[in-house]
């Protein structure tokens, strides 16, 4: 597995360090390897949104998974930028999904998503009307609007009261699935920085090794959550 | 033009489990076996390796593994009246895609239906009269007894390893099995996994109240253990990550650490990836199939495949869309009632109770497909029918699979979806939620049916399948009262919060939250043409030389999991086809 930009490897570390500091670095907090950060989240070139559409998944995901109270937030995990490479790669083309027609976007929702658009291109048309729909209410796009009119905006979005056409009106769960995967999903998908999320709801990652702790009964699984590229919490 | 290959003695379409095992016990017979897969070639070595395939974005939530409705799906309806809109992504129900099928990435609950549930029709009519069975209903008797399977089930037992604990050794009722199985004449290959602390609660509350928990039988291997075929398991590591996944450590039974690894080194067996089965082709008497028509996609030709024995093994929806496809049997029309491919299909009715306890630590992380304590106190055959005004029954677990947090995380009632109350929430309950859950019977009904669509097509140019199901009264009965005995359980166990989710008067079938892959009927089996599709040896009753494996041939779903009874079925067939048919080709009935 290739080492990820911007992340620190251990690999790359170990390369760097004459195998003496390198042993004495195993003593050092696993925190220290996220040190080496990542350039900040606003300096991120999307590859599939526009700058105006990257500010509004960036405001929208900083409410989804707010930064206030316990437990870290969409930013600080990086979210938005698993959104982007989602829409980028297969699930924003539908790349698996059966897309002919004829089509029937306003049909019964227990037949599931019946939209002629993928779920890239659905980002794409709804962002501007939601935009509008803030500027018309609000006199203020959705990243201007303080954190408790984002909040009633984001209520109305989800409630079906902002008018979107039908084939629009999976939108809101789309980012609000998006932005939970992007918390939960492995690292190497560009969200859940630094395992952050996995940490704080005591998730172990990608141990898949448990057999003495079936039987340990109400007590707490000791280790740190690793993820697939092989980093530590 | 299609290009014909050389003739073989036995093509199998689609090779998941019942097409492993077909294939090999054919090849066993010294025959020339070919097996066409639609999907990729898959072994644990590479496809399931530690850690790329402990994925939960890739292969829990963007189905990895499983079939892609772009290649393959079928359109959906409530009912009879209204149009069917294609199942564009999945979500209901994960058919499986590429060597090993739905068989690598199951859970592995692998149960024995009750006796009575084989003769549904006869017990209810015998034990409660034929009045109370409603109008539209469409039960009806298997025509093979548990009696006649049992030695089936047993072997297909030994071949996955399950892990259980017997609770009727030849009608000796065993202390901590399940008292209300059928009669077994072995106690199971393997000892029960181990309990994870939440079935243990649900285990001693259900014991408080005079219920007779059990180790759901399960194919995630407690020991070591080498099967018939010298295939090997190793035990289980509660990775956690086991249905929609596949096992990373040769511990779950699967085609390819049950029967593949053996499959592959018989000299007289074949298969080919990539090679979708478009239609059975009749010969010209019409009383037989002559082959088989498939896409190579190998070479982007069409091939027709000479063969004197057809082996349908393809899923059963796949199963039922082949036999349509290729005018097997009369299809279904649900107006006069005649016909029958596509009669009878059926789905699971599941719901479920979530418990959360502010004082106790689960870790659900520490999990596997089908560890779980369950009763069968409301089984089918435990249910006063006429009294309770439903026909069919559940089996009760309390137990997980996982704690994947994408999927598998849930927050108590009242939790906001998002915002700091959603984050706030996930983190104080992900540890401290266990779920006690129905698993129950559907029965059949006149207007619950698999036909062609008359609008969408395939990537072949094929029509797709049509399904028209929805909920009925009598199953929502069922499950309203599977509500009551678990809510009364689950209060017992004194959680800070409790959270129910069951289908209710008015539930619609909701092909977007994920049920269960337990797709059943379709194809069914019987002794009466009029009302099946194949006879009690699972052969066609059009086309002597056509087979048709796997739970299409379900008359209405049991309240189990299917794979047990399919599996038992197809050795069954084998046995029909190894002493009987092989020497004689004909019409077994
Ligand atoms: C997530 C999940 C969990 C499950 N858990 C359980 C459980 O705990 N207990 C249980 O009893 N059951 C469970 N099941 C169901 C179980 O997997 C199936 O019952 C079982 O695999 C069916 O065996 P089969 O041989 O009929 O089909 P499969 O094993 O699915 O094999 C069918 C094969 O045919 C191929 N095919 C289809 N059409 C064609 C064609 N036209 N040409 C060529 N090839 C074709 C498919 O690609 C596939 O490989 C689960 C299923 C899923 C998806
Ligand atoms: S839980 Fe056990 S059987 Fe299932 S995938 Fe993990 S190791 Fe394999």
């Amino acid at each position: 597995m290739s080492d990820l930009p911007g992340r620190p490897s251990r690999r790359g570390f170990l390369k760097g360090s004459a195998a003496g500091a390198a042993l004495a670095a195993v003593a050092v907090s696993a925190q220290a390897q996220t040190k080496e950060e990542l350039p900040p989240l606003e300096q991120y070139k999307p590859s599939y949104f526009t700058p105006e559409e990257f500010a509004f998944i960036m405001a929208a995901c900083d409410r989804l998974i707010p930064a206030d109270g316990d437990g870290p937030g969409a930013l600080e995990t990086r979210v938005p930028v698993f959104i982007d490479r989602q829409l980028e790669g297969d699930f924003g083309k539908a790349a698996d999904w059966y897309m002919e027609g004829p089509f029937q976007p306003d049909a019964d929702p227990l037949l599931g998503y019946q939209s002629p658009l993928t779920p890239a291109q659905v980002y794409r048309a709804a962002i501007p009307v939601f935009e509008q729909w803030c500027q018309d209410q609000h006199g203020k796009g959705f990243a201007d609007l303080d954190a408790q009119t984002q909040d009633a905006a984001l209520s109305a979005l989800e409630k079906g009261n902002v008018p979107l056409k039908p084939e629009l009106r999976d939108f809101f769960a789309f980012i609000l699935q998006n932005t939970k995967e992007g918390y939960f999903a492995d690292p190497m998908y560009g969200g859940n920085h630094g395992m952050k999320a996995w940490t704080y709801v005591g998730f172990p990652g990608a141990r898949g090794a448990y057999t003495e702790w079936v039987s340990r009964f109400n007590e707490t699984y000791p280790l740190s959550a690793v993820d697939i590229a092989g980093e530590r919490a | 033009m299609a290009r014909t290959d050389p003739k073989k003695d036995v093509v199998i379409i689609g090779l998941g489990w019942t097409g492993a095992i077909l294939g090999m016990e054919m090849a066993k017979e010294g025959l020339e076996v070919l097996a066409l897969e639609r999907g990729e070639d898959r072994d644990t070595i590479p496809d399931f390796q530690y850690p790329g395939v402990i994925d939960e974005l890739k292969y829990a939530i963007r189905y990895g593994f499983m079939q892609k409705p772009r290649n393959s799906t079928l359109t959906i309806r409530h009912g009879v009246n209204d149009t069917a809109l294609p199942y564009r992504h999945l979500g209901s129900f994960l058919p499986g895609n590429g060597v090993g099928g739905a068989g690598i990435h199951w859970n592995g609950q692998t149960w024995r239906t009750q006796p009575a549930e084989l003769r549904l029709k006869s017990y209810v009519e015998e034990n409660f009269g034929a009045d109370i069975i409603p109008e539209d209903m469409q039960i009806q008797d298997w025509g093979v007894t548990y009696e006649e399977l049992e030695p089936y089930y047993d072997r297909f037992e030994k071949l996955l390893g399950i892990s259980g604990k017997a609770g009727n050794l030849n009608g000796e009722i065993q202390e901590g099995g399940n008292p209300f199985e059928g009669p077994r004449s072995n106690e199971y290959p393997n000892p029960p996994l181990a309990n994870t602390y939440d079935s243990e609660l649900f285990a001693e509350a259900a014991r408080k109240k005079g219920l007779h928990p059990f180790p759901r039988p399960a194919a995630n291997a407690s020991r070591a253990y080498t099967n018939e075929y010298d295939m090997q398991l190793g035990p289980c590591n509660y990775c956690g990550f086991c249905e929609r996944f596949g096992c990373l450590n040769y511990s779950k039974a699967s085609p390819q650490t049950c029967v593949l690894g053996a499959l592959k080194r018989m000299p007289n067996f074949s298969y080919k990836t990539k090679a979708e089965v478009l239609k059975i082709e009749k010969a010209a008497d019409g009383k037989t199939a002559k082959g088989v028509t498939y896409f190579d996609d190998n070479t982007g030709e069409e091939v027709f495949q000479p063969a004197d024995l057809v082996l349908v093994c393809a899923y059963s929806l796949h199963n039922v869309h082949l036999l349509l496809l290729s005018e097997i049997g009369q299809p279904y029309d649900p107006a006069t009632g005649e016909g029958v491919v596509g009669r009878n299909y059926c789905y699971q009715m599941t719901g479920g109770t979530s418990l959360y306890f502010k004082d106790k630590k689960f870790n659900p992380f520490i999990g596997t497909g089908a560890e779980g304590m369950s009763i069968d106190d409301y089984s089918i055959s435990q249910i006063d029918f006429a009294k309770e005004g439903f026909i069919g029954g559940s089996y009760i677990t309390g137990g997980h699979t996982g704690g994947r947090p994408i999927g598998q995380l849930s927050t108590p009632p009242g939790t906001p979806k998002w915002g700091k109350g959603w984050k706030e929430a996930a983190g104080a309950w992900y540890n401290h939620k266990m779920s006690i859950g129905s698993h129950g019977s559907n029965m059949s009904y006149r207007d619950c049916y698999l036909d062609l669509d008359p609008t969408y097509k395939d990537t072949h140019g094929r029509p797709l399948m049509r399904m028209t199901f929805n909920w009925k009264p009598n199953d929502i009965k069922m499950t309203q009262f599977m509500k009551g005995k678990i809510e009364d359980v689950a209060a017992s166990m004194n959680p800070d919060q409790m959270a129910s989710g069951y289908k209710k008067e008015g539930s619609q079938y909701d092909t977007t939250v994920y049920q269960s892959t337990h797709n059943v009927g379709g194809a069914v089996m019987g002794t009466d043409p009029k009302t099946s599709v194949i006879n009690r040896y699972l052969q066609s009753w059009d086309c002597h030389n056509v087979f048709v494996m796997g739970a299409s041939a379900f008359p209405q779903n049991t309240q189990y999991n299917p794979t047990g009874p399919l599996g038992a079925l197809a050795y069954w067939a084998v046995d029909a086809l190894r002493n009987d048919y092989l020497k004689n080709p004909r019409p077994l009935m």
